[in-house]
């Protein structure tokens, strides 16, 4: 089951925490994270596999990483 | 250059980034710059502010070249990497706001938590209260993160308006440039030029706007945040950005063992006072603010060079309120706190405890 979060435009540590969030749900085992900046695509796959997940892919389209990860 | 791996923003990148300003710092104190005093963003902004007459303390009035390099070293970075994105419209107000109150703290405590860093690894005793007080202050500004407080999101801008921060830093320049200081004048031409006291201790211009040019470049790239070292560690026990900040602390240290500049102690300390109660509340009022605004003050700088002008609206709240704090006594010396440091401090924090309790922007 896959979940998707917009965190496009917003500051650090925003798309962090949002992602962080949704793994300590437990919901979804894949997570695609939209970020719009490279710090926050960094940080997004760095918070990811500190919690043993994996950043599976980094997909740009017009200046937005849509970033897939997914549980280990 | 899109494409080629940042280097810089790997865990051994950051961690040589924070020994490059670890060696850089306390080098520009010994060509020049005030006592443990090689970087700081709070006071040097300050200064800049005095130069230009918005307060008329004279002991620190110049424009410190180091913040202009900063500014442009980021632009380059971002520029070269395909990083400028020129963005704003994060509730600039309250950003302008925080800024203020960011470089209040900041001049009750002496330095910004650069400075702080530096201040230890000088041997200043005082600094060790600082510290305390900024992760005192980061992390009360994570209990509102993880209460969902947001500023809310940014929007994609006209290049014209990312570069408004930049050409200002380029406007700074040409009125160094213009105006040059006049040994034994206070003023040159439109600017203020301190003839006594921290504002005449600096090191040559060009060494000090090369230099900030390196570190502006090299932050960038890395993402290098003080403020961020210590928030994601309460946050998120995540020691990223922390070994980088603790690789400056160590490497400045180092240095100034060799370099002769390291002086432990509480008393006469450069430009530092004492009152140990007002050294932790004005950084944690500091550390707050930059929570809250999302970053350091050298990462606001650096943001702004990439184009971000949410970034440069928390910039100019910090000159601004350099200009008020000096201009209303706000500000610490040497023998403490200035005649309303403390009613500024308290104002300070109930401010920020406004903003970050109710600025809950549902953005999901």
């Amino acid at each position: 089951m896959a979940k998707t979060i917009d965190a496009r435009g917003l500051s650090c540590p925003q798309p962090v925490l949002m992602t962080l969030e949704e793994i300590k749900a437990g919901r979804a085992d894949e997570i695609l994270v939209m970020v719009d900046n490279d710090a926050s695509k960094e940080n997004v796959s760095r918070a990811a596999t500190s919690r043993g997940w994996k950043v599976a892919d980094i997909r740009e389209t017009d200046g937005v990483y849509n970033v897939m990860i997914r549980k280990d | 250059m899109k494409g080629i791996k940042n280097i810089f923003a790997g865990p051994w990148g950051i961690i040589g980034v924070g020994i490059m300003i670890g060696i850089l710092a306390p080098l520009l104190q010994k060509w020049g710059n005030p006592g443990n005093m090689g970087v700081c963003v709070a006071c040097f902004e300050r200064d800049i502010a005095g130069a230009l007459g918005l307060h008329r303390a004279d002991v620190v009035q110049y424009i410190r070249p180091e913040i202009i390099g900063f500014v442009l070293g980021s632009l380059i970075a971002a520029y070269l990497f395909r990083e400028f994105r020129p963005r704003l419209g994060s509730a600039p107000i309250v950003r302008f706001v925080l800024g203020v109150f960011a470089m209040i703290g900041a001049l009750v405590f002496l330095g910004c938590p650069w400075r702080a860093a530096l201040r230890l690894a000088g041997g200043d005793g005082n600094a060790i209260l600082g510290l305390l007080g900024l992760i005192f202050g980061i992390w009360v500004g994570t209990l509102f993160l993880k209460g969902g407080y947001n500023l809310g999101r940014t929007q994609q801008t006209h290049h014209t308006a990312g570069w408004m921060l930049p050409l200002f830093m380029v406007g700074l320049l040409l009125l160094m440039l213009l105006f040059p200081q006049i040994t034994g004048e206070a003023k040159s031409g439109v600017l203020f030029y301190s003839v006594k006291g921290p504002g005449s201790m600096h090191a040559p211009l060009l060494v000090s706007l090369v230099v900030g040019l390196l570190i502006g470049f090299l932050a960038q790239r890395s993402r290098f945040c003080t403020m961020g070292a210590i928030r994601d560690f309460v946050l998120f026990r995540q020691m990223h950005l922390l070994s980088g900040f603790i690789a400056l602390i160590v490497t400045a240290l180092v240095v100034n063992f060799i370099l002769g500049q390291f002086k432990p102690g509480f008393d006469g300390q450069p430009v530092a006072h004492t009152m140990h109660l007002w050294n932790f509340l004005g950084m944690a009022l500091s550390g707050l603010a930059f929570c809250l605004a999302g970053g350091c003050p050298g990462r606001q700088l650096f943001l702004a060079g990439e184009g971000d002008g949410d970034a440069a609206i928390f910039v100019m709240g910090m000159i601004f309120g350099a200009g008020i704090a000096h201009n209303f006594g706000l500000a610490s010396s040497a023998t403490g706190v200035g005649p309303y440091g403390i009613p500024a401090v308290a104002i300070g924090f109930a401010v920020c405890l406004f903003i970050g309790l109710t600025m809950r922007k549902n953005v999901a």
